[in-house]
């Protein structure tokens, strides 16, 4: 039944190539627009290199300072301190690691300035992250000891301090800030969007510039904790809140007195969204997203059904014999749903085609830095049900209209 | 096998009311082959619609097999179409996206069968009607002649107990008409209820027994 379905959804479509150009236009441009937008919110918070642990790791990047009648507030990054003495500590995950927020460096080549982005990180970032070395390897807890300037630099900085890229650049010195390191390892860049563990340079947490000595709570380091798996971050969660909960308060600073210490081991989207917000607001946020999308698909969808009120009247001798030789009301709506559905999927199968054009354009135009938007199985997914929810929006209601039809009315419409 | 009482018809619009149908009353027997006539506008069709359960009555009571069935849900009334009726339409109404084979499949695919069943009882259908050459044609392929030959393969697939047909030769000239009779005659030899509008005297005198209406009353 289905194939016969399937067959005269193929030749109505044939049978008016012009409106099934606008049908299939609408849909796919609407569907490549949500397919971008699932993309680079995959991008954004999906566990994609080189985080691509993000989904069993909790962060600590934000901590507020506040009195205790909530006037006075100070927010900011940890220190290393507070790493060393509330999250190393934590018996719970399966490791941790520090690393401080991206900082601006300034470098030279061939006497030309250059900005360079740099980040000071302790051993485990490189377990924790999943930094491919082209060539060299990471520094270690030796180098950490011995205070070596040692650097690893990522293949875009290669291509930009050394003329050569066949030739290994381990061991050779590059200059940063009047400071010059020795190069130890090569990694592929991450993009830029990766905030917490991006950067073009990254140096030993414990050289000079990175200010780990720097005592107090606040900072400029964010940890990220890595968990045996997911279920464990209710745990993880609580021993921090545990160890939180034993820093002696009243904190004094310049002159005020903070006594509310507000800071949490969350998820990525969570700890991206309450250092803006301040707010746990993570289910919040996916139903503002939700709903965008929605409305997103809404809007054409009604105007389909429409398209599909005058296609399907168009078809009222059909709707009457199939009604007249026993097709009950519900297999007819069911019929023009399924051809609704396998109209979509053919727009959905454009609108894949567009978006992978799309998706290479936008990865090459170098609007986000070694960006890295993918089609991958959860986005191919997410779009798949965006096509059933589009195709069951805008066929459902014609569907049961022209179904519902008298079997009469129907025949004499021919 | 189908009977009407008192069937009354009332099409009405915000200003006029019409009269389609009045006071008729009739008894189809099993194996009988019946034929409505009367002048255009007389409520032929109208009749045949109701006794097809394509439409509904303003007032009376209809029973098929002895069972009254104006209580009937649309997905028994669409059951009953399915399993005991087929129709035959003076404009054919086949579905020109789909092939000769496919049309005549419909009524089956409402039906628990298999693809290949469907297949087969398609094919013999078509082979009843001498149209077994033309099952990969459309209908737009076809004849007049042969459109309705795939009509009456499509009414008959299901093996209906009843066959209501609605001027089933009207679109024909008298040669492919008088060929539509005999594949009906055929049916009803074998045992197929029928029952035909038609306008064609001659074609009446060969059935069974004949209905007269004028202006929506039965007259015998």
């Amino acid at each position: 039944m289905l194939l016969n379905y399937i067959k005269i959804a193929w030749k109505v479509l044939l049978r008016h190539p012009f409106y099934t150009f606008i049908t299939l236009f609408g849909i796919s441009i609407t569907l490549t627009v949500l397919m971008m937008i699932t993309s680079f919110l995959d991008h954004l918070v999906g566990s994609h290199y080189p985080e691509q642990n993000r989904d069993k790791s909790l962060y600590v990047m934000n901590l507020f300072l506040e009195d205790s009648a909530r006037t006075s507030q100070m927010g900011g990054p940890i220190s290393y301190d507070f790493y060393k003495k509330y999250i190393e500590t934590l018996k719970t995950p399966k490791r941790t690691s520090v690393s401080s927020m991206i900082t601006s460096a300034n470098s030279y080549i061939n006497g030309k300035r250059i900005k360079v982005s740099t980040k000071y990180c302790d051993t485990n970032f490189w377990e924790i992250t999943n930094y491919e070395f082209l060539e060299g390897k990471p520094f270690n807890q030796t180098n950490i000891a011995n205070g070596d300037h040692v650097v690893v630099i990522t293949d875009a900085m290669r291509e930009q301090f050394f003329d050569s890229s066949s030739e290994s650049v381990i061991g050779k010195m590059v200059e940063v800030d009047n400071e010059k390191y020795k190069v130890i390892g090569v990694v592929k860049a991450g993009p830029v969007t990766r905030i917490l563990t991006f950067s073009d340079m990254f140096f030993p947490y414990n050289l000079p510039k990175s200010n780990y000595q720097r005592t107090g709570l606040q900072g400029t380091f964010v940890a990220i904790i890595e968990a045996n798996s997911s279920s464990d971050f209710p745990e993880i969660k609580s021993e921090f809140e545990n160890n939180v909960s034993k820093i002696p308060v009243p904190i004094k600073m310049g002159g005020t007195k903070y006594s509310i210490i507000d800071t949490h081991a969350q998820t990525y989207t969570d700890t991206m969204l309450y250092g803006v917000f301040h707010k746990e607001i993570g289910s919040k946020f996916y139903l503002v997203v939700g709903l965008v999308l929605l409305m997103l698909m809404g809007l054409p969808a009604i105007n389909l059904v429409n398209l599909n009120v005058s296609r399907i009247l168009e078809r009222a001798s059909e709707i009457g014999v199939r009604k007249a030789f026993g097709a009950p009301t519900r297999t007819l709506a069911f019929q023009f749903i399924v051809e609704n559905i396998f109209i979509t999927f053919i727009g959905g199968a454009i609108a894949l085609i567009l978006t992978s054009v799309g998706i290479y354009i936008f990865n090459r135009s170098g609007l986000i830095l070694y960006s890295d938007l993918t089609i991958n199985l959860p986005v191919f997914g997410v779009s798949l049900l965006v096509c059933l929810v589009f195709g069951l929006l805008s066929g459902v209601a014609p569907a049961f209209r022209m179904a519902k039809m008298k079997v009469i009315d129907a025949l004499k419409r021919q | 096998m189908i009977t009407l009482n008192n069937i009354e018809k009332v099409y009405q619009t915000s200003t006029i009311e019409t009269l389609a149908l009045n006071n008729i009353n009739i008894d189809i027997k099993k194996g009988e082959f019946v034929s409505i006539m009367g002048p255009s506008g007389c409520g032929k069709s109208t009749l045949l619609n109701i006794m097809g359960l394509l439409d509904e009555p303003t007032k009376g009571e209809i029973l098929i097999d002895q069972k009254h069935v104006e209580q009937y849900t649309d997905k028994a009334l669409a059951l009953l179409r399915n399993q005991k009726i087929g129709f035959i339409f003076q404009s054919f109404h086949l579905i020109n996206d789909l092939s000769v084979l496919d049309n005549v499949e419909i009524p089956l695919l409402y039906r628990n069968s298999s693809a290949q069943s469907r297949r087969d009882a398609a094919r013999e259908a078509l082979e009843k009607v001498g149209l077994s050459n033309r099952m990969k044609h459309f209908p737009n392929q076809l004849s007049g002649g042969q459109k309705q030959r795939v009509a009456i393969a499509r009414a008959i697939v299901g093996k209906p107990d009843i066959i209501l047909a609605d001027e089933p030769t009207g679109n024909l000239d008298s040669a492919m008409g008088n060929e539509i009779l005999n594949i009906l005659l055929q049916l009803n030899a074998e045992g197929c209820t029928i029952v035909m509008v038609t306008h064609d005297e001659s074609m009446a005198k060969k059935t069974h027994r004949l209905i007269r209406l004028f202006d929506g009353t039965q007259v015998y």
